[in-house]
């Protein structure tokens, strides 16, 4: 229970949907959502595909829990290979259409191929038709959103769609979904616009059943009041959301600014949580209008902003003015400290197109940053950017190129490659913030130092959502650890990378997880799931699932190496603040990590490890 | 005080019962003469399809129910209204006096000039007791030819259609429901009926109802178009007139029905008129006509008791309002939907979805509606026309999207 | 004293935990589609409003009803559907001017708020507050029944 064993395959080369069973066994091993498409995804291809081709697959996967009365219960991921990266993603998105898909009766769809002409799927329950886009392509996600609602006549018609960016191929493309909740990060986007399909729109009436209804309530119930009672997920996040991290991060010497030269931005506050809840001077309201919530989410740290109506990028652009997904942490680090733009407007103008034309606002800022030094440096020029100056600081820069980069135009194609390939491209790969192709966000390694071990182990390149150290480093959860300490965070990352991978495999969000621990979930995963479902099978299934990307990624042609971090984290020292004068000592975790994980010196699963995985 | 009602359908009954909470002491009377306990005609077609049985059709379900109130039941016709003398005379010969009366004689059903429907196995859908009829003959695959899809006719159609029946459906109007759906609307829901397996003939007339010479089938129905069509029962529906011949003489102006003001009193003081038999005000258009729905029914039963009772309350039009499942498909209409004078219309088609709204504005103000293959907060669209609101800018949201209409509701109401 | 749901859009997050709770408690399911409240969400407005019957005094539902299916609840003031005698014929969804009843395809019979027979799921499971059960005297329906009287074709009295 907590699904409807029932997977829609969607053939794009030949146009057929077809229905099929669950692999209840893989469901059994793998729990759901990420973990489960990632079995189906290492199956079903050959990892060495070109993430573009016809032979890469893209899939839509709910979680058991999602669409069910436990908190958070909005999430979806999709799952591919990865057209940034190459290696694989999973990106992690709320908002209401995963539960829509999983109340339609879907557990997950399966596209694969690539459709002749632009098409979209639509989901009414069991009546699935995909239908011709042509008069889509070249829409954004919100004027996609409209038509499709106009064109069914239903207003709660769940819509998760690219952009022109996506289309464009812009390789970090993002699936947009309710407007502004995205799947970020890879590039899943761009595969999606590769295989023709621009959207999915899904009505389902169906619902969702549980295995023990009444010990689940009770153990949601009980769930719940802990998030509520927690100074995080019961007042920080829904006063703040992750914004309240921006003076956090600065302060402790880790937030990463123009292009990672800095561990400092003192334009910091201007762009914080704190800051949109301010009034402007120019018309005395505040950025933040409200709060909003995914889909059964009693946390509710999503922003809604609404812009200064007089601000330079939007005067007599009124589709601008309404509300809008307001700046989360990283995107506001990335378009705002990245870059050294301290302009709160001009970053949710930026913001907003990238869920306008869906593209991932952290590789997109990371990738202006640097193109920000190499403009610096001479080597990009007036002439590449179409005569706009890409200075550090300009938010003129900024918004033009988010736009440009929104419908893959001008110099936004060049940006549109991420910042990897741009910085080989301009004789630099040294001026790349990434690790096996993705950008890393918001949190510097040389002053939280176990997130240089999470950036360069992460399966699906940098990201701090694979194990958020800094909830430990930073935070105290579940414990306080030394920041600039190395010791112990080997394990620190392990152990979260484990954790969250059963977590994103449920249907719930990682975001809880500053209140729970897995010991919180595995209540309400084993009353929902058919079988028994011990706190020990959840852990080994979060290890299972990352030894398994792992084995993805291997297949795909990665190695130990890749496991590594831009030169200027291990080797330019923090300039300032309370990390001043340290590089991160990745060294000194990485062999103990591989060592924990079971895997032999060169980052490959052992044997033993395998077998014991069951892998 | 004597009050008397003619007619124990839902107006004499809510009536009825509105006059009792309004004054315990009164003496009651309904007469009604049909045999069997107040029901609703409404409930017929669930009745034929074998939802429910007859008592499920039952107004009021407690037995004891009028007497309990004190409310006499007189089951007899009414002859005459003498509205000097306040007495009504009835079938049986007896007399009833009265100070105030109510008029909710409800209508009947009509037939068309039409040689050969006094036959045997030839019904109107009405009464239970035709209904019973039509349950008699109207077995699982037994040939059925229904004579108009207007909006009886076409809830009947449902009910037939579920006992299985060989269903043909033959309407004169060039489409089904002419009068509660516009073109686009009633042509959907005839593919929509096609479809389900019923023949549905728009544009069709029938000349004659003839025996089988063959003898395969009870009656050849013969269409002005040249058609025969078999047919072992025959349904007619094809239109209801206001009950108003018993009131010849009485003084009481009758145009279709009895005219009444804004307090529902017919001409003759002390003597109110409610339901299907009156002709008051239409809310959209201010002038008389009569709406023989089930809203209307019980509204206006309800005011003219309050009037009778000496609460003066005022009558602010019927709003003309239907809902229809035509095998499936729902179906709704709203006031003025064949559009206002000089007003504004916007509408969304999906045709091979059935799916289909159209609003129709005057002004800024939304005046009508259709739907089509829509079911949730349909209500509200009673909300937005009859609160005659303003709908600033949600006109234009409307015009560019009239799915919209909940959203519409709540950002102006609310 | 009677009690009624009191709803304030400003503290709605849109979360349908309500929708959901409902769903459940009437229906044994999850599933938003089977609720009697529903979260409208204005995204450009940024503004979410859960919406179900007010149990207003007029109870056009139940005076449209041709089969006595929809009746008072003694205890509670709730307008509920009696499933046993609603025969399915949609009147009370067309007559009802806020919308509020709506019919389920699934059970070919209408559904609406019944306030859960004086505990109402909705009100329990709002995580902020937006929608609470409280004295029937304080509740924000005013306006609505306020508004009821507008439209009302039923009765205007005149004193």
């Amino acid at each position: 229970m907590g699904w409807h064993k029932k997977v829609l395959r969607v053939n794009l080369t030949d146009g057929s949907c077809t229905a099929e069973a669950l692999n209840m066994q893989w469901a059994a091993e793998y729990l759901g959502q990420r973990g489960l498409a990632t079995k189906y995804l290492l199956e079903e291809i050959d990892p060495q595909v070109d993430p573009l081709s016809p032979e890469n697959k893209l899939i839509f996967a709910t979680g058991p829990l999602t669409g069910t009365m436990a908190s958070t219960s909005g999430r979806y991921s999709v799952v591919t290979k990865g057209a940034l990266t190459g290696a694989i993603a999973c990106s992690n998105s709320g908002g209401y259409f995963g539960a829509e898909l999983k109340f339609a009766g879907w557990d997950m769809i399966i596209f694969e191929g690539r459709a002749l002409s632009p098409v979209y799927l639509l989901i009414q329950d069991d009546r699935v038709e995909l239908l011709p886009a042509d008069d889509l392509w070249g829409k954004s996600v919100w004027e996609t959103d409209e038509i499709l609602h106009r064109r069914h006549q239903d207003p709660q018609l769940r819509i998760s769609a690219i952009g022109q960016s996506g289309e464009a191929g812009v390789l970090f493309a993002c699936v947009v979904n309710d407007l502004h909740r995205a799947a970020g990060r890879s590039g899943v986007g761009t595969v999606m616009g590769s295989k023709n399909l621009k959207a999915i729109a899904v009505r389902g009436t169906r619902g969702v059943q549980v295995k023990d209804p009444i010990r689940f309530m009770n153990a949601v119930n009980e769930k719940k009041r802990i998030l509520a009672e927690n100074a995080v997920t019961g007042q920080g996040l829904p006063t703040y959301g992750t914004q309240v991290l921006m003076n956090v991060i600065n302060e402790v010497g880790a937030l990463p600014s123009k292009n990672a030269n800095d561990v400092q931005f003192d334009g910091a506050s201007r762009i914080s949580g704190e800051a949109m809840h301010q009034p402007r001077a120019s018309d005395g309201k505040p950025n933040l209008i409200a709060n909003k919530a995914c889909f059964g989410c009693t946390i509710a740290c999503g922003r809604i902003s609404k812009m200064d109506q007089t601000h330079f990028a939007v005067v007599n652009r009124p589709e601008y003015w309404g509300a809008s997904g307001g700046l989360e942490y990283e995107a506001a680090w990335a378009l705002g400290a990245a870059t050294g733009v301290d302009d709160l407007e001009a970053l949710t103008f930026a913001n907003f197109v990238c869920n306008e034309q869906a593209f991932d606002p952290i590789t997109f800022g990371s990738t202006l940053g640097a193109a920000m030094e190499l403009y610096g440096m001479g080597l990009i020029t007036d002439a590449d950017t179409g005569g706009i100056a890409l200075n550090f600081g300009s938010a003129e820069a900024l918004t033009k190129m988010a736009e440009l980069v929104g419908r893959g135009e001008g110099f936004g194609k060049v940006l549109g490659l991420g910042s990897k390939r741009l910085c080989e491209k301009y004789g630099h790969p040294e001026l790349s913030m990434s690790v096996k192709g993705q950008e890393f966000p918001a949190y510097d390694p040389r002053g939280i130092q176990g997130m240089g071990l999470t950036y360069a182990t992460s399966n699906r390149g940098a990201c701090h959502l694979r194990s958020y150290t800094v909830a430990s480093e930073i935070l105290g959860i579940p414990e306080k650890t030394d920041p600039l300490a190395t010791e112990g965070k080997a394990g620190l990352v392990k152990a979260f990378q484990d954790a969250t991978a059963a977590v994103d495999s449920t249907g719930l969000c990682l975001f809880t997880t500053f209140a729970w621990s897995l010991d919180d979930f595995q209540p309400q995963v084993d009353a929902a799931c058919d079988g028994e479902w011990s706190l020990e099978r959840l852990s080994e299934v979060g290890e299972r699932i990352w030894n398994m990307e792992r084995q993805f990624n291997l297949a795909a042609g990665f190695t130990g190496k890749d496991d590594t971090l831009p030169k200027r984290l291990l080797k330019d020292a923090a300039k300032s603040g309370p990390a001043k004068g340290r590089v991160n000592g990745l060294e000194q975790m990485l062999p103990e990590y591989y060592q924990l994980r079971g895997w032999d010196e060169s980052g490959v699963p052992t044997r033993e490890t395998l077998s014991r995985l069951g892998l | 005080m004597r009050y008397a009602i003619i007619g124990a359908g839902p107006t004499g009954v809510v009536a009825a019962e509105t006059l009792r909470r309004e004054d315990a002491q009164a003496e009651i009377v309904v007469v009604g003469g049909e045999p069997e306990p107040a029901y609703s005609r409404m409930a017929i077609p669930y009745l034929l399809a074998g939802q429910i049985e007859e008592a499920g059709t039952y107004l009021r379900h407690s037995p004891d129910h009028f007497d309990a109130l004190g409310i006499k039941c007189v089951r007899d016709w009414v002859k005459g209204v003498d509205s000097n003398t306040r007495r009504l005379s009835l079938h049986s010969g007896e007399t009833l006096a009265f100070d105030r009366l109510l008029v909710a004689s409800g209508s009947h059903p009509v037939k068309p000039p039409v040689s050969g429907l006094d036959q045997p196995a030839i019904h109107h859908c009405w009464t239970l007791q035709d209904a019973r009829d039509i349950a008699h003959y109207a077995a699982a695959g037994s040939r059925v030819v229904l004579m108009g899809a207007g909006f009886i006719g076409s809830i009947i159609m449902e009910a037939l259609a579920r006992r299985q029946v060989k269903l043909t459906v033959i309407e004169m109007g060039d489409r089904m429901v002419p009068r509660m759906m516009d073109q686009t609307a009633g042509n959907l829901i005839k593919r929509w009926c096609i479809a389900q397996g019923v023949d549905v003939r728009t544009s069709t007339e029938i000349r004659r109802v003839v025996p089988d010479p063959s003898g395969a089938s009870r009656y050849l129905v013969q269409t002005a178009q040249g058609g025969e069509i078999a047919a072992d029962l025959i349904v007619v529906a094809t239109g209801v007139r206001p009950n108003v011949e018993f009131l010849a003489g009485s003084g009481i102006e009758i145009r279709q029905g009895v005219v009444v003001d804004e307090y529902l009193q017919s001409s003759a003081v002390g003597i109110y008129a409610a339901g299907d038999v009156c002709e008051g005000f239409d809310w959209n258009t201010g002038k008389h006509s009569v709406h023989a729905i089930q809203p209307v029914a019980v509204e206006t039963g309800r005011l003219a008791a309050l009037n009778m009772s000496g609460c003066k309350v005022r009558y602010q039009g019927s709003l003309g309002m239907n809902v229809l499942d035509s095998l499936g498909l729902i179906s709704t209409s709203y006031g003025l939907w064949q559009g206002a004078d000089g007003g504004e219309a916007a509408q969304l088609l999906d045709e091979a979805n059935y799916r289909y709204i159209k609003l129709q504005f005057d002004g800024r103000r939304l005046v009508g509606a259709i739907t089509l293959g829509f079911t949730e907060h349909v209500g509200v669209l009673r909300g937005l026309i009859q609160s005659r609101i303003d709908l600033g800018d949600w006109k234009a949201r409307l015009t560019r999207d009239p799915s919209r209409v909940m959203e519409a509701y709540l950002a102006t109401i609310q | 004293m009677m009690r009624s749901l009191s709803i304030t859009p400003a503290k709605c997050t849109g979360c349908l935990q309500c929708e959901m709770a409902c769903s459940f408690e009437k229906e044994g399911v999850f599933n938003p589609a089977r609720s009697r409240i529903k979260v409208f969400l204005f995204e450009h407005e940024g503004r979410n409003v859960p919406y179900t019957c007010t149990q207003c005094a007029d109870a056009w539902c139940k005076n449209a009803c041709p089969t006595e299916a929809i009746q008072i609840n003694a205890v509670t003031g709730a307008k509920e559907v009696i499933n046993s005698l609603c025969v399915g014929c949609k009147v009370c969804t067309i007559a009802c001017p806020f919308g509020t009843v709506n019919y389920s395809h699934a059970t070919g019979k209408v559904i609406k708020c019944d306030l859960c027979g004086g505990d109402p799921a909705c009100a329990k499971a709002c995580p902020t507050e937006a929608i609470t059960f409280i004295d029937a005297d304080w509740t924000g329906y005013q306006k609505m029944r306020g508004w009821a009287e507008r439209t009302d074709t039923q009765s205007s009295a005149q004193a």
